[in-house]
């Protein structure tokens, strides 16, 4: 994802596609994004194909106020796939054509039964195991979920609230050991 | 960097670098036997460890291809990882969590506790529990232990307060910090653990033991190990008296290269070691090396297992601390009334973000799928280990028609669940239902049983060379200058996570070798 890319150059370029996006105002992550405005490039799918994987994705893991723009993310790698191996891609255009033409724009409970017609496809699998594996590494997901992720950087959790929880009694001594002061 | 001549038969080729091999290694040549240690995958540091959840699982793991079947679970949710062990320096050593719970004296006795179990190879071990504990304590004043040895537990984190609260609400009599192969205080030339929450992906400050940095530098410095990274074991050898004489190994580059070896020690992981010793059939072996009696990849378990994650009102941010230190002794029993024999712990565990709704849930997508994940930080989470039942047709055998990039076939895996394992299970998974309950969880989910991060049994000792492939010393019964190094020799799982007791028959092992190459015997 570049934030704030040049889009009207980008769209006169390429023949694919490209997502785009603006973070909500006020979201966590738009507090730490460079800019609001996001694009993401697609290789080989085109912009309505990406449109339809994000609504895809979104499906298969709905977090409403996740931002779109880690949906995204989620589609680049596919699409990044779908360049490499002509197998994939057409697994993917299949189970595009057979989604119908106005997935994006139907409401969830249709979706959920068009896909669910779909759950034993390559295209199904492909793209739940995507969307699980792509979407909850963003930072999007990070600033969303409110995880923290690796410490050693930072000196570890030690010292920043391994053992802050306060809504249960603590561990005895002898069930634990001591704090390294 | 020391040297030994391919051609040097009076070498100990040790194949595997982790728990087992980097221990024996170490214990070789510490006594200056001059030892070749062949691990087939890259050396990595605790500067090079990635603290990208899954680039980190690329670097680590063990991802040669494998095939499974059986009326597990796993064989339908992880159809291409039927076990999660690692491929580097010092083995799985390096993605463990530390846990070196031992074994019980009853669990060393599985036929005679658990009795006549239809559907079961049980065996005694060949070696009783009071021979083992000087190994067993050895082998933690070596990892240095918490809780043993004066050594102070770790402190408990968030995950391990609402663990220890719900379990003592519970009832639970037996329940603390662990015994845990990770620093509590600075020890043994490494830094203290400060819960970083990443013992999975390697520890980058070296609190938690693993062979790549204790075992295998020690074993460098007595000038007597010759490691050798990138080399996959392809054959063992043997001469026409039936002896091993040395093995053949495949480079980076695919190059084969040949090392005479005076005795060879197989420490590979439990799917591997037998993979190995099949692989290596001949005229004289024609159903592989040390399978005289067919046992070799007979009896493989993997301990019952799975997650129970309890969802709260409040955060626990389970991810910040020691990934598995906590433990519930209580239901370490043999108690059949429950249902079932053998016993289970209960641990705490908690995933990262990106790995945990693909390892930790079970199947599943939509908007109840998803909620569960939304409650992320107020997730408190821990991890079943039970005892399962020895089966002789749980076993590793060659794939006939998938081969690896050498050509050579892949390990199969077939594992059927044994009556006992699903009691087991859905008892173990219902007390940790009530044990979240009982600190006034909002939601209770757990996952099915996930791929084998312990593994063992399939090339295991036993008294009558009818029922297992080596003795007490993991000496095959067939071939006296070829051992078995790792989890594939114990007898029966137990329930206590597998490590501990692979570093105590190390020791007990390299002790034996000595005797017996002073007295000539091999």
């Amino acid at each position: 994802m570049e934030p704030d890319a040049p889009m009207a150059r980008r769209q006169f370029l390429k023949t694919t596609g490209v997502l785009t996006g603006v973070l909500a105002a006020g979201t966590s992550l738009a507090l730490i994004a460079p800019a609001r405005a996001w694009a993401v490039d697609l290789k080989v799918l085109t912009s309505a194909e990406g449109r339809t994987l994000m609504a895809v994705a979104r499906t298969i893991v709905p977090h409403d106020k996740l931002e779109d723009a880690a949906y995204a993310v989620v589609v680049q790698s596919i699409d990044a796939d779908a360049a490499r191996d002509a197998a994939a891609l057409a697994t993917i255009r299949t189970g595009i054509g057979r989604l119908g033409a106005d997935f994006v724009s139907a409401g969830e409970p249709e979706r959920v039964r068009r896909l669910t017609v779909l759950e034993h496809t390559p295209f199904f699998q492909t793209m739940r195991a995507k969307t699980l594996g792509t979407l909850y590494a963003t930072p999007m997901a990070y600033a969303y979920f409110g995880y923290q992720g690796e410490a050693f950087s930072k000196g570890g959790y030690l010292y920043r609230g391994f053992n802050d929880l306060r809504w249960l009694p603590d561990v005895p001594l002898d069930d634990s050991g001591p704090v390294p002061a | 960097m020391t040297r030994i001549a391919h051609d040097d038969a009076g070498a100990v080729v040790i194949i595997g670098s982790g728990a087992g091999g980097g221990t024996l290694a170490h214990e070789l040549t510490r006594r200056g036997i001059k030892v070749v240690l062949l691990e087939a995958g890259k050396r990595q540091s605790l500067a090079t460890f990635s603290q990208v959840p899954g680039d980190a699982f690329v670097q680590l793991t063990w991802l040669d291809p494998r095939t499974q079947s059986g009326s597990w679970t796993v064989a339908e949710d992880y159809p291409t990882l039927p076990s999660w062990t690692c491929k580097t320096v010092g083995g799985t050593t390096v993605h463990w969590t530390g846990a070196t719970p031992r074994l019980r004296p009853w669990e060393l006795k599985a036929r005679t506790t658990y009795g006549e179990m239809p559907g079961t190879s049980l065996i005694d071990w060949p070696i009783a529990f009071d021979e083992l504990l000087p190994y067993y304590e050895r082998a933690e004043r070596r990892m240095v232990t918490t809780r043993r040895n004066g050594v102070p537990g770790l402190p408990a984190s968030n995950n391990f307060k609402v663990l220890y609260n719900g379990a003592r609400r519970l009832g639970y009599q037996h329940v603390h910090t662990g015994y845990m192969a990770i620093n509590s205080r600075p020890a043994d030339d490494r830094a203290l653990c400060i819960q970083q929450g990443f013992c999975v992906q390697g520890c980058k400050t070296g609190a938690k033991w693993s062979t790549l940095y204790t075992e295998i530098p020690r074993a460098e410095q007595t000038g007597h190990l010759d490691l050798r990274i990138e080399s996959m074991a392809t054959r063992i050898e043997h001469g026409a008296d039936g002896r091993v004489t040395g093995v053949v190994y495949r480079e980076a580059g695919g190059t084969e290269r040949r090392q005479k070896a005076r005795l060879v020690c197989v420490a590979c992981n439990a799917v591997e070691t037998p993979r190995l010793l099949l692989l290596s059939e001949s005229g004289k072996f024609p159903r592989g090396l040390a399978n005289s009696t067919g046992q070799v990849g007979r009896h493989y378990c993997h301990h019952v297992g799975g997650f129970v994650w309890g969802f709260f009102h409040e955060p626990v941010d389970s991810w910040r601390g020691t990934t598995l230190a906590g433990i519930v002794e209580d239901e370490t029993v043999n108690e059949p009334r429950r249902g079932f024999v053998g016993g289970y712990h209960l641990e705490l565990v908690t995933l990262d973000l990106p790995t945990f709704p693909q390892v930790g849930l079970p199947y599943g997508w939509g908007r109840d799928f998803a909620s569960i994940i939304d409650d992320y930080r107020n997730m408190a989470g821990m991890f079943i280990n039970g005892e399962d039942l020895t089966r002789s047709t749980n076993r590793i055998t060659l794939d006939p028609q998938v081969k690896d990039a050498a050509g050579l076939p892949v390990a199969h895996l077939h594992v059927d669940d044994h009556p006992n394992d699903v009691a087991m299970r859905t008892h173990a998974q219902h007390q940790g239902r009530k044990l979240y309950e009982a600190v006034s969880a909002k939601r209770v989910v757990h996952s099915r049983q996930t791929p084998a991060t312990h593994n063992m049994c399939s090339a295991r000792m036993s008294a009558n060379p009818e029922q297992g492939v080596c003795n007490s010393h993991g000496q095959t019964h067939d071939i006296p200058n070829l051992f078995i190094s790792d989890g594939s020799q114990f007898s029966s799982p137990g329930s206590a996570n597998p490590t501990l007791t692979i570093v105590a028959l190390a020791l007990r092992q390299a002790q034996y070798i000595e005797r017996q190459m002073s007295a000539r015997e091999i």
